[in-house]
C-alpha cells in the first residue's frame, strides 16, 4: 500500500505549472534574504530548490498551521547551512510570515544562521555535517516500535557523503530495512573549495549506496516531474531505504553562480541581487 | 555487615532491567558492547526496545537523537573513550544543542579499567562533557547510588553523561541515603580540611581520613556524584567550615572534578586547594591496584595532599 493513500488531504496539489512558478520565487526569495542578511549559503540553496518545493508541495503529509503535528512525515536537513532554501520553502508555505525572512541570520531571530529547530517545520537543528542520516533513522526506528506510518526524509550534500558518519547511518538503515527512510543527495558537484572529484571524488556514488543496501534513484534534480517519480517509487518501494540522488546544478538558475564554488557560502550584493533577479522573471 | 565490592556497570544494568518494567519508553542503544556495558541484561528481557548498531558511536548517538523525539528515554552505551571521545560533534549538536533526552552511559572509566591499557582507560570525559550546554555528569560511588541515579536520570529530562566502573567498589551508601543530581553527599564530617571526591577515590578519601585520624587530622569527606551541575553550596560551606579542600577523581587533573571545584572557590571562596588525579598522562596495561598507585590515586596521594593543603591554611 503506497503512502499516498495516507492522510493525502494533507498532501499538497499543487500542478507542475504552479511547481515550476513557485521555483523562480523561491529562488528570488532565497537570493533577496541572503542579500538582507549579508552572508549565507546560495549555492547548494539554489540547486536544491526543485528538492524542497516538491517534498513539500507534492510529497509531504504535512501541516504548516501546526508544525508538531504527530503524523506529519519528517523532513530532515543534513546539509544545515542551505538554510535559505529551507526557511523559504517553510515560509511560503505558510509556516511563518515571509516578512521574517529578512530576520535571517540577525541577532535575536528565530532564523538562525544553520537550520534551527525555533523555526516552525524544523526537526533538527543542524550545520555539522553528516549528522542527519543517524538521526533520521533514530525517528524511522521510533515510529516503527510506536506503528507510526509517517516516513522520514533527510536532504543531505553531496560533499557530505566524504563523512564518515554517513556511511555508519547507511549501514544502520539497511540493516533495519527502514523503507520509510528516503535520503535525497543534492549532488551539484561542487563543495567549498572546488569541485567534489578533484577534492576526493565521490564516484561511483551509485554504486556506493547500492553496494550499502539501499534502492537507489538517480535523476535530474531540477526536474519536479522526476522528482515526482521518484518520491512515488519510494512509496512504493519495501524491505530497503531509497536514496535519491539528484544530479543538480549549484548556484541554479544565476548563470554568474552555476558551477561556482566562490559562492558556495557568500551572499550577493546589491548589485549581483538585481542581476540575479533580472535572469529570474 | 560488609557488603562486597560490586562494579557499578552491574547495578546500571540491573536497574535498567528494572526500569524497563514498570516504563515502556525506555529504549538501549549500544555501540557493540552491551556484554561490557551490562545494557545486554536490558537486552536479553527486552529485544524489541534494545538496538545494537554495531562499531559506530556516531551513529549510536545520532540515532539515538532521533529516537528520543519519538517520545523515548534512550540509553546510548559503550566504554566511556568511545562514546565521548569518538562521538563528540554528535553528542555536542544531536544531543545538547537540540537538548533530547538522551542518557549517555558509559562503562569503564579510569585506570581501573585495568589490563586493556590506555586506548580503553577513559580519564577525559569528565572534562569534555562537563564543558557542553544542557549535559549533566555523573559519577556514581557505588553499586546502590548507581541504581538510584539511573532512575533519577531516566525521570529526568535532557541529556545526562553517566560513568560506571567496571573495577567493583566498595558499598558506601545505604538505600535509604537522599540522592539528588547536584547535591553532594558528606560520608564523614571533619574540621581540618575537606575531600571532595567521586567514584573509587570516595573510598580512597575514607580510607585516608582512618590513617590521618591516628595523627590527629580530622577529615571531612565529601561524595561529589555530581560533577555538573556541581554543588556550589557544598564547596563553599566546606571551604568555610575547614579552611582546605583537596579533591580526587580517576581522572586528569585538568578539565575534571578538581577543575570544576577550583572555579567554585576562586570565584565564591578562595582557600588552598591541592588536587589528586591523573598529572597529564596516559594509562598503561596493569591491575587496577598497581595502575592506582602508579599514577597517584591511592589513600596515601590523598595523605600526602591533605597535609599540603593544611600547610597553606590561613589561620
Amino acid at each position: 500500500m503506497s503512502s499516498k493513500n495516507i492522510d493525502s488531504r494533507f498532501r499538497g496539489n499543487d500542478s507542475i505549472e504552479s511547481l515550476k512558478r513557485k521555483a523562480k520565487t523561491f529562488r528570488r526569495d532565497i537570493l533577496e534574504t541572503l542579500e538582507t542578511a549579508g552572508s549565507g549559503h546560495p549555492g547548494g540553496s539554489l540547486s536544491a530548490v526543485e528538492i524542497f518545493l516538491t517534498l513539500y508541495g507534492y510529497q509531504i503529509n504535512h501541516k504548516p498551521d501546526d508544525p508538531r503535528w504527530e503524523d506529519r512525515d519528517r523532513v530532515i536537513v543534513s546539509k544545515g547551512h542551505v538554510s535559505p532554501v529551507v526557511y523559504v520553502t517553510l515560509a511560503n508555505f505558510g509556516y511563518f510570515p515571509k516578512e521574517e525572512l529578512k530576520t535571517f541570520r540577525k541577532f535575536g531571530a528565530r532564523l538562525q544562521g544553520h537550520v534551527h529547530s525555533k523555526v516552525p517545520g524544523v526537526e533538527f537543528n543542524t550545520g555539522s555535517l553528516g549528522h542527519g542520516l543517524s538521526f533520521a533513522n533514530g525517528i524511522a526506528l521510533g515510529a516503527r516500535m510506536a506503528a507510526k506510518n509517517f516516513k522520514v526524509y533527510c536532504v543531505m550534500g553531496d560533499g557530505e557523503n566524504q563523512e564518515g558518519s554517513v556511511w555508519e547511518a547507511a549501514m544502520t538503515a539497511a540493516h533495519y530495512k527502514l523503507d520509510h527512510v528516503c535520503a535525497i543527495i543534492d549532488y551539484n558537484k561542487v563543495q567549498e573549495n572546488g569541485p567534489t572529484n578533484e577534492i576526493k571524488n565521490l564516484e561511483p556514488l551509485k554504486t556506493k549506496w547500492a553496494a550499502f543496501g539501499w534502492h537507489v534513484l538517480e535523476i535530474d534534480g531540477h526536474s519536479i516531474e522526476a522528482l515526482k517519480a521518484a518520491f512515488d517509487e519510494f512509496s512504493s518501494t519495501r524491505a530497503k531505504p531509497t536514496v535519491i540522488i539528484a544530479n543538480t546544478v549549484k548556484g541554479k538558475g544565476v548563470s554568474f553562480m552555476e558551477g561556482k564554488s566562490a559562492w558556495h557560502g557568500k551572499a550577493p550584493n546589491k548589485e549581483q541581487l538585481a542581476a540575479a533577479l533580472k535572469e529570474l522573471q | 555487615m560488609e557488603l562486597k565490592p560490586i562494579p557499578t556497570r552491574d547495578g546500571f544494568g540491573e536497574e535498567l532491567v528494572a526500569l524497563g518494567k514498570i516504563n515502556p519508553n525506555i529504549v538501549v542503544i549500544s555501540g557493540d558492547l552491551e556484554d561490557a556495558t551490562r545494557a545486554e541484561y536490558f537486552k536479553k528481557e527486552f529485544p524489541g526496545r534494545f538496538f545494537n548498531l554495531g562499531i559506530a558511536e556516531q551513529d549510536v548517538i545520532g540515532t539515538s537523537a532521533g529516537l528520543s523525539t519519538q517520545g523515548y528515554v534512550v540509553f546510548a552505551t559503550s566504554f566511556a573513550v568511545f562514546l565521548t571521545n569518538r562521538a563528540y560533534d554528535m553528542i555536542r549538536l544531536d544531543v545538547c544543542y537540540n537538548n533530547f533526552n538522551v542518557k549517555l552511559v558509559a562503562s569503564h572509566g579510569g585506570v581501573t579499567v585495568g589490563e586493556d591499557g590506555a586506548s580503553a582507560q577513559c580519564l577525559e570525559d569528565f572534562a569534555i562533557m562537563r564543558v557542553l550546554p544542557n549535559m549533566k555528569v555523573i559519577c556514581p560511588v557505588d553499586y546502590i547510588e548507581v541504581k538510584k541515579a539511573t532512575r533519577v536520570i531516566t525521570k529526568t529530562y535532557g541529556p545526562f553523561y553517566m560513568r560506571t566502573s567496571r573495577a567493583p567498589l566498595p558499598i558506601l551508601t545505604k538505600e535509604e541515603d537522599a540522592f539528588v543530581v547536584g547535591k553532594a553527599n558528606i560520608m564523614r564530617a571533619g574540621h581540618d580540611a575537606t575531600v571532595i571526591a567521586c567514584g573509587v577515590m570516595v573510598s580512597e578519601a575514607l580510607s585516608a581520613a582512618e590513617k590521618l585520624k591516628h595523627e590527629g587530622i580530622d577529615l571531612k569527606v565529601v561524595n561529589m556524584h555530581t560533577i555538573k551541575p556541581i554543588d556550589v553550596q557544598m564547596i563553599v560551606n566546606s571551604a568555610r567550615e575547614t579552611g582546605a579542600i583537596v579533591t580526587a577523581e580517576e581522572h586528569q587533573m585538568a578539565g575534571g572534578l578538581g577543575s570544576a571545584v577550583a572555579e567554585v572557590l576562586v570565584q565564591h571562596y578562595p582557600c588552598p586547594l591541592e588536587m589528586v588525579g591523573v598529572k597529564d598522562s596516559f594509562g598503561e596495561s596493569g591491575t587496577p591496584a598497581q595502575l592506582m598507585a602508579h599514577y597517584g590515586l591511592k589513600d596515601v596521594n590523598i595523605v600526602a595532599a591533605v597535609k599540603n593543603v593544611i600547610k597553606r591554611k590561613r589561620i
